[in-house]
């Protein structure tokens, strides 16, 4: 048993420990990145060598115990799908980095938050897509959310950034909020946390009550987290991050990870009604919401991330799409069906390549002339050759139009909704009618924004010289051209080669998503050509391209639909507008109840105990009393009792503050008394030391406040005071009483009666205190030391008093 | 302020003090067998402390005690939950303590326990948090 899958997991983590000290070391004279391009190299050549054995239908799986009691342990598992995203994460990591290496000055920039923070999501996200173990699955989605936040807040001195970095932040933790509870839910059908266990018991998991709900909290946060529609407002803000992160996290990866759960959970929920048309739909909306919207942006990320947005709708749609052929089992029919499983794999594949190299070239054009705004650029073609090749790869892969990898896969998702069309199942008569023609229009929209982004940025148009930028415009360092050639490159291989590739990585892949037919030889046996005669894919693409064209060219006609719906009618300002009311009504409810005043928060506090511990046992019948087995009372006791009546009666008549210390700590003292009547000397000793170290800090403490005064006050006011008092009392009382008197389990004093065999100690209360409650003891000390760290804070580091303010003025 | 005339209760203090600190100390050696331990004789220590606080200017203890009492209690938290990880280096749980009997040169047979050593963590916060409380409400005048 080998853990190297775990090392690999952990390695970003330990790295980026080491990031800091070597950016302190180094810098400014090398750039820190050239040391972190190691951890994705390494960790993607040791997943290319796992290609082959992957290829042939073995899976690995590695287990570390983490809370065995809790049944979580850390195990990790590598099928087809998981490895896919490995090479995903960790290539296109490693271009990244390269890529960042130039984009980002070791002069300006703290690269040391950047590469640590980077490395926290690349190690977080290899944990997700190969933990077995749904917690530990949660954990790393979570540290995704939070890197991606740090990322997008990078330059947390802009207000965009922050309000970005909390959009997302807020949505993806709602998400995985939801997510959670329903894992939990499907941890309670399975009896089980590891994934690969609940898929062989999808059948008992899909007659459970619970499989809605938990396919639906589940959904939700896939659906967060890829940007579905309508949780898909976060993505475009998430643009502040630093452009190499936009290409790494929000297009590549991290926005994949809800579609690595959808494709992953797809053995489980997939072949249900519900499943097929929650996924589908929400994916086919995101789609063309994306594409139209995208079409209307004007800064070249901002419809980048639209496009990401409806290509990832895509990809949910096709994954929904597909999983109907777990419906049919196997068969003639689940095979057309999977096609639609192997297009979202091919095209996920395929728009990490083109839509990476897309956004670095982006970033190249920002940082070249400086702005990203289309209404300002123009002409570049040129003067930057490169990327002007490369952005017509990306964005022409984009549209889906041949030699490039997008033709391949948007052909095969034009199959796919066709034979949605022709459904038979699902109700999906009428609907499914619908699927191919909205595929379609989003096909459109998204050819329009590809040629804009082209030909708006490269092309020349009117009066939009580069010369007007105001600066001297040339190609980017040859550094900054590697990683976007690389990715565009692999677009147009995988073009010529794609059977290579599905053999390679996509089938395994597509078998990890549907195990029950992936046994049978053929079924999915799916050959990729680029040239499957006249039929209506292609028609499609004809019409996509005939359409597209013309509206580009009278884009100006049309433009104004856009500015038919009124501004404020958008999700972002619905989420401004809950964001700002939560704030507004909270803030007062607050004020409302937080007066300032000690003796309200008291009223609060004993109140709801009476309300609360009284209530309950009003309710339950929890007042019942037995004296007939308890002690009788002697002198001693009695006097005792008498002497502490008095004491506390004191405090309350005393018109000295100096008084009333000295009466509570004779009360405390007296309290100390009864332990020592009941034989338990420890707890008399800390009474004794408490109350001496108590009374001395009040002495301190009231130094400070004024004399006691005649409290003048009304009769309503002291009549609450009273029954709250009293109340209090009274019930506090009850409690003792019937505590004493019921006792509803055996004591389990007998097992610390052994102490001295067990711990060695002959002091039982030590012995608890130390070891068989070690740990409650260990987190009081921990409250201690905050508390006092609290006080000192408060009262050594506040701010200068007002009055003294007033008096210096 | 007029000075107060406090020769008593600063000759009563001197020698109290020591009395106070080595009943504190022998509290928390006895804690394991017999009445005491790390949370009293911290507390015990930590009042010799207040009293001497009491007595003299919070400015003269300073002086000839200077301890930043909010490291105390931090390295008192340390070595308790450092305890706890100590046993997880031997594949016990968190927090497992033991026990055993040695022969030293001087005391003989003795049992020692490592819970002594998260009880020295106990003691310690508890000091260090008590004396940082009082400190910094006395001292703000």
């Amino acid at each position: 048993m080998s853990f190297w899958l775990h090392v690999m997991i952990l390695l970003p983590f330990l790295f980026a420990i080491a990031v800091p000290f070597i950016y302190k070391k180094v810098s400014p004279r090398i750039h820190t990145g050239w040391f972190v391009l190691f951890i994705p190299l390494v960790i993607f050549i040791y997943l290319l060598a796992f290609i082959p054995k992957i290829s042939n239908g073995n899976t690995f799986t590695e287990t570390v115990p983490w809370m065995p009691s809790f049944n979580i342990d850390f195990t990790t598992y590598m099928d087809g799908l998981s490895l896919i995203f490995g090479l995903l994460i960790s290539g296109i990591g490693a271009l990244v980095i390269l890529y960042s290496i130039f984009y980002m000055s070791k002069h300006r920039e703290a690269l040391n938050n950047f590469y640590v923070y980077l490395l926290l999501f690349m190690g977080a996200m290899l944990g997700l897509v190969f933990s077995d173990n749904m917690i530990v699955l949660y954990v790393f989605w979570e540290t995704t959310s939070v890197s991606s936040f740090l990322l997008i807040a990078y330059w947390y001195e802009r207000e965009t950034s922050r309000y970005g970095a909390q959009k997302s932040m807020l949505i993806t933790i709602f998400g995985g909020l939801a997510m959670l509870a329903g894992f939990i839910m499907l941890s309670i059908m399975a009896d089980t946390y590891s994934i690969r266990e609940m898929i062989s018991k999808a059948s008992e998991i899909s007659s459970h009550s619970l499989f809605i709900p938990a396919m639906i909290l589940i959904l939700i946060g896939a659906f967060t987290k890829s940007a579905q529609f309508p949780f898909s407002i976060w993505l475009p803000d998430a643009m502040e991050a630093p452009t190499p992160i936009s290409a790494y996290l929000h297009s590549a990866t991290m926005v994949k990870a809800g579609i690595y759960l959808v494709a992953r959970l797809t053995p489980i929920f997939g072949g249900s009604a519900e499943w097929f048309w929650i996924v589908s739909v929400v994916g086919l909306i995101t789609l063309l919401y994306g594409s139209v919207n995208a079409v209307r942006q004007t800064d070249l990320k901002a419809l980048l991330a639209y496009s990401t947005i409806s290509q990832l709708g895509l990809i949910m749609s096709l994954l929904g799409l597909g999983s109907a052929s777990l419906y049919f089992g196997v068969g003639d029919d689940s095979s057309v069906y999977a096609v639609a499983i192997f297009a979202a794999i091919f095209h996920l594949v395929n728009h990490s390549t083109f839509k990476g190299s897309l956004f670095m070239v982006i970033g190249i054009i920002d940082h070249e002339t400086g702005t990203r705004d289309i209404r300002r650029l123009g002409g570049l073609m040129h003067l930057m050759p490169i990327s002007f090749t490369l952005a017509v790869i990306g964005s022409f892969a984009m549209a889906g139009l041949p030699p490039f990898n997008g033709f391949l896969s948007k052909e095969m998702f034009f199959t796919a909704v066709l034979n949605a069309s022709s459904m038979s199942v699902f109700n999906a008569d009428v609907i499914g009618l619908a699927i191919p023609i909205i595929a379609w229009i989003a096909s459109v929209f998204t050819f329009v924004y590809s040629m804009i982004l082209v030909f708006k940025t490269f092309g020349f148009r009117g009066k939009n010289k580069p010369e007007k930028l105001g600066r001297d415009v040339h190609e980017a360092p040859i550094g900054m051209l590697i990683s976007p050639l690389v990715l565009g490159t692999l677009v147009i291989i995988f073009f010529f080669f794609p059977n290579t590739l599905s053999h390679y990585l996509l089938q395994p892949a597509m078998d990890a998503v549907l195990p029950t037919i992936a046994g049978e030889a053929g079924v999915l046996d799916i050959k990729i050509s680029a040239w499957h005669g006249w039929n209506t894919e292609l028609f499609m693409t004809l019409g996509v391209i005939g359409l597209g064209t013309l509206l580009y060219i009278y884009l100006k006609k049309w433009f104004p639909i856009y500015h038919l719906l009124p501004e404020g009618f958008t999700l972002n300002s619905l989420y401004n507008l809950g964001l700002e009311k939560m704030e507004s009504v909270s803030k007062v409810i607050t004020v409302r109840y937080m007066t300032g005043f000690i003796r309200d928060y008291l009223v609060y506090i004993f109140a709801f105990i009476i309300l609360v511990v009284g209530g309950a046992m009003w309710l339950f019948d929890g007042y019942s009393f037995d004296l007939s087995k308890d002690a009788p009372v002697n002198i001693f006791e009695v006097i005792l009792m008498t002497l502490m009546v008095i004491t506390a009666l004191a405090v309350l008549f005393s018109k000295k503050r100096l008084t009333a210390i000295v009466a509570v700590g004779a009360l405390g003292f007296l309290v100390s008394f009864f332990f020592v009547l009941f034989r338990a000397p420890d707890l008399a000793l800390t009474q004794l030391v408490v109350e001496t170290v108590t009374t001395a800090l009040f002495l301190l403490c009231f130094y400070h406040l004024p004399q006691l005064k005649k409290e003048i006050s009304r009769i309503p006011f002291k009549a609450v005071n009273a029954v709250i008092s009293i109340g209090v009392g009274v019930v506090v009382t009850i409690v003792a009483l019937s505590a004493n008197g019921n006792r509803l389990f055996s004591s389990i004093s007998g097992y610390y009666e052994n102490s001295y065999e067990l711990a060695g100690a002959k002091n039982i209360v030590n012995s608890i205190l130390v070891d068989f409650r070690g740990i409650d003891t260990m987190l009081e000390i921990l409250v201690l030391c905050i508390a006092g760290l609290g006080v000192y804070t408060l009262i050594k580091l506040r701010p200068q008093r007002r009055d003294e303010n007033e008096e210096a003025k | 302020m007029k000075k107060p005339n406090d020769v008593i209760i600063r000759s009563v203090t001197k020698v109290a003090v020591v009395i106070i600190f080595t009943f504190a100390i022998n509290l928390f050696i006895s804690g394991h067998h017999y009445p005491g331990g790390g949370f009293i004789g911290g507390l015990a220590f930590a009042s010799g402390l207040i009293l001497l606080f009491l007595t003299f200017d919070i400015e003269a203890v300073r002086r000839n005690i200077p301890v930043d009492f909010k490291v105390v209690a931090a390295v008192g938290v340390l070595i308790a939950v450092l305890t706890g990880v100590g046993a997880m280096l031997f594949d016990s749980p968190f927090l497992s303590q033991t026990f055993g009997y040695f022969n030293l040169p001087i005391f003989g047979r003795t049992e020692l326990a490592t819970a002594v050593i998260f009880d020295v963590g106990v003691a310690l916060a508890v000091i260090g948090t008590s004396v940082t409380i009082i400190m910094s409400i006395g001292d703000d005048r």
